[in-house]
């Protein structure tokens, strides 16, 4: 039985099935990729599994519990982080204090009426900050205010700020997208550092099929909503179903 | 210093200094001469200089660090005071408990009114916030009469029986005191055509303010500080970061009201009495501007804001028609009537159209308020004095 386990979900917009009875199920300490063409419900079936949508039916358990109705913040202090396909960053904010407050949620919970310590004397914090920030090479932007970044540092950052609270589950939403070649290469190799360093399970949705296929250990093709097929890269690369569906059409 | 950064605890210093030297500071010019009229060292105007300096340094708690504007504030100024003015009536005219009972007043009821406006964002929080004050305002005008005293509002007077004071004679008004000291009670320095007066009450006051403001510089550079910058920035990259944005908002609403609530128990104890137009929605409006005039977000621009609009209110608007004849008796008979003409609209009854213009200048320009103003010109100081230092290096070289 897997870490997260998702059952008959399904989630209808007015008219539109975005998701169409999704079954799956992602093992602990595996990468897990979810591909599948524009539109397919990837978005959608993440943002179920961090509170952000209630699904019409079916059922979400993450290491047993369900985290259907729980709230946002809730489900992220069980243990679940999410890197937006969008950045979501506090832009008016220090790239330092950016990291320093997913860290505090990580060990004073949802809220605490820390107002009399000073933030200068949170050693452990700002030395957690500290690494997290040289492991995405960002330490020397650390003073910079978060919304004069570049859109690949904006990313590195969310990223920075999903890792340092040590998720137990990192979804990330095409953590590449907006990236320079060279950032991409540098993702994937940092992301591959970290699995081995800790123990980590990881639902990554990509476009870019470089990414997908160095990190992925298993593939789900999502199309219409519906998950076609589940299997290991080497296997969805020949897979007649999936040319069809997805990659023939991003083979340009 | 106290558990301060050294550029903090400067801060406190200098403010520390200047509170307590504001008796000189504030009296430059000689007891009678013309520009006497611009001094500002007297303790009434004083007081209420750090009084509104409290209630903006809490006000900017919530708006400066949170963005939640509120447009009710004084409803808990209006509340402290009431809360203060009773524990006086019926425990003693010391004003320690009255203010004690005036915070925590204003804190219950602001976590009352923050735990309902809290539920919307935005403008429909300002107007909940705004119909909640002018409901307190009301009700205090009329329905409640037996505990406010409706329109005439509430004094000490010789039939109030407060448990550990002795009775007051009859006719009599009874003042706050501490400890018997009244807050009137002055030492007056007369030097060489100077005065200057040293007012208990004020330094009272003055204290609590410092204080305040201390309290203030901890709560900026706490973590929670840093949750509050959080609300304001993104309250959805809060919530998946595994934080709760609504107690976080909510304390520090609480702790605003407080804020409030203190300042609103120092006005009935430097002047014992109170009425329900502390409560009416200009005074909120009042506070927004003073925050914004100052500098939102900043340590010192709310004090800065609400001194010079405490200024403005007791100074521009005691300028006179003769005073201005005066002023203009130089020119020419001619001349003289048209200026005058032309600044009287701006002075006396006319200082509110001084100071909103003021104010449309400094958002327009000076969007960060009186303190951006100050940094911009201190570095252009500093660029200035750059230069100077460079052609004084070079020359030797020549
Ligand atoms: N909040 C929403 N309201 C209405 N329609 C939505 C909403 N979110 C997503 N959709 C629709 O659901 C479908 C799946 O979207 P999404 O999950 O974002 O796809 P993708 O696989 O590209 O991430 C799309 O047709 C999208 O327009
Ligand atoms: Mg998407």
């Amino acid at each position: 039985m897997g870490i997260l386990e998702i059952k008959g979900v399904n989630k209808r917009f007015g008219g539109l099935k975005a998701l169409d009875d999704v079954n799956l199920s992602i093992a602990e300490n595996t990468t897990h990729a979810i591909i599948g063409p524009n539109g397919a419900g990837k978005s959608t079936l993440l943002n179920v599994l961090v509170g952000k949508l209630i699904p019409d039916s079916g059922s979400v358990t993450f290491d047993g519990q369900s985290i259907l109705g729980r709230q946002p913040h809730e489900i992220n202090q069980m243990g679940i982080s999410r890197v937006f396909q969008t950045p979501e960053i506090f832009g008016d904010l220090s790239v330092f204090e950016n990291v320093m407050i997913p860290c505090f949620a990580k060990r004073d919970g949802a809220f605490r009426m820390h107002a009399y310590e000073s933030i200068f004397a949170e050693k452990a914090i700002q030395q957690q900050a500290e690494e997290i920030l040289a492991d995405v090479n960002m330490l020397e932007k650390r003073h910079m205010i978060a919304s004069s970044l570049s859109r690949g540092d904006k990313r590195r950052l969310e990223m920075a700020m999903c890792l340092v609270q040590n998720p137990r589950l990192l979804l990330l939403d095409e953590p590449t997208a907006g990236m320079a070649r060279a950032d991409t290469q540098n993702t994937i190799a940092l992301l591959k550092e970290i699995r081995e360093k800790r123990s980590i399970t990881m639902a990554i949705i990509e476009h870019d099929m470089n990414v997908v296929f160095s990190l992925a250990e298993r593939i789900t093709v999502l199309a219409q909503g519906t998950p076609l097929v589940e299997d290991t890269p080497d296997n969805i690369k020949g897979h007649p179903k999936v040319r069809e569906a997805y990659l023939g059409e991003a083979q340009v | 210093m106290f558990g301060l950064e050294s550029k903090d605890g400067k801060l406190l210093l200098l403010v520390a200094a200047l509170a307590l030297l504001a008796p000189v500071i504030l009296n430059p010019f000689p007891e009678g001469s013309a520009m006497s009229q611009f001094n500002a060292g007297y303790p009434d105007l004083m007081q209420r200089f750090v009084i509104f300096g409290i209630l903006a340094i809490g006000f900017n708690i919530l708006f400066g660090l949170t963005g939640y504007l509120s447009f009710g504030h004084a409803a808990f100024l209006g509340v402290g005071s009431y809360a203060a003015i009773w524990s006086m009536k019926l425990v003693t005219m010391n004003i320690i408990p009255s203010i004690i009972f005036a915070v925590i007043v204003a804190g219950v009821f602001s976590l009352v009114v923050g735990y309902i406006s809290l539920r919307r964002s935005g403008i429909y929080f300002s107007i909940l916030t705004l119909a909640f004050a002018q409901m307190s305002y009301s009700l205090a005008y009329s329905v409640l009469t037996p505990i406010t005293g409706g329109e005439t509002g509430l004094q000490i007077k010789s039939t109030d029986t407060p448990l550990l004071d002795k009775a007051l004679e009859a006719g009599e008004i009874g003042r706050a005191n501490l400890f018997g000291y009244g807050m009137g009670s002055s030492y007056q320095l007369e030097l060489a055509g100077w005065q200057f007066t040293f007012n208990l009450g004020y330094y009272v006051a003055a204290v609590v303010m410092l204080i305040s403001f201390y309290f203030a510089i901890r709560i900026f550079r706490s973590p929670f500080g840093m949750m509050l910058r959080a609300v304001k920035s993104n309250q959805q990259r809060m919530n998946y970061a595994g934080l709760s944005p609504k107690p976080y908002t909510l304390a520090a609403f609480v702790i605003s009201g407080m804020y409030a609530g203190l300042a609103g128990g120092l006005l009935v104890a430097m002047d014992t009495q109170v009425g329900p137009e502390r409560m009416f929605w200009t005074a909120s409006g009042e506070i927004v501007i003073m925050v914004i005039l100052g500098g939102a977000g900043t340590l010192l621009g709310p004090v800065l804001g609400a001194g010079f609009i405490k200024y403005f209110e007791n100074i521009i608007s005691k300028i006179n028609e003769s005073i201005l004849q005066g002023w203009f008796a130089f020119l020419p008979d001619g001349l003289q009537d048209f200026m005058v003409a032309v600044v009287y609209p701006f002075i006396g009854k006319g200082w509110h159209l001084t100071l909103g213009i003021m104010f449309m200048l400094v958002v327009i320009f000076l969007p960060g308020g009186l303190i951006q103003g100050g940094q911009k010109i201190g570095s252009w100081l500093r660029r200035k004095k750059n230069v100077v230092a460079k052609d004084s290096t070079t020359k030797p070289a020549e």
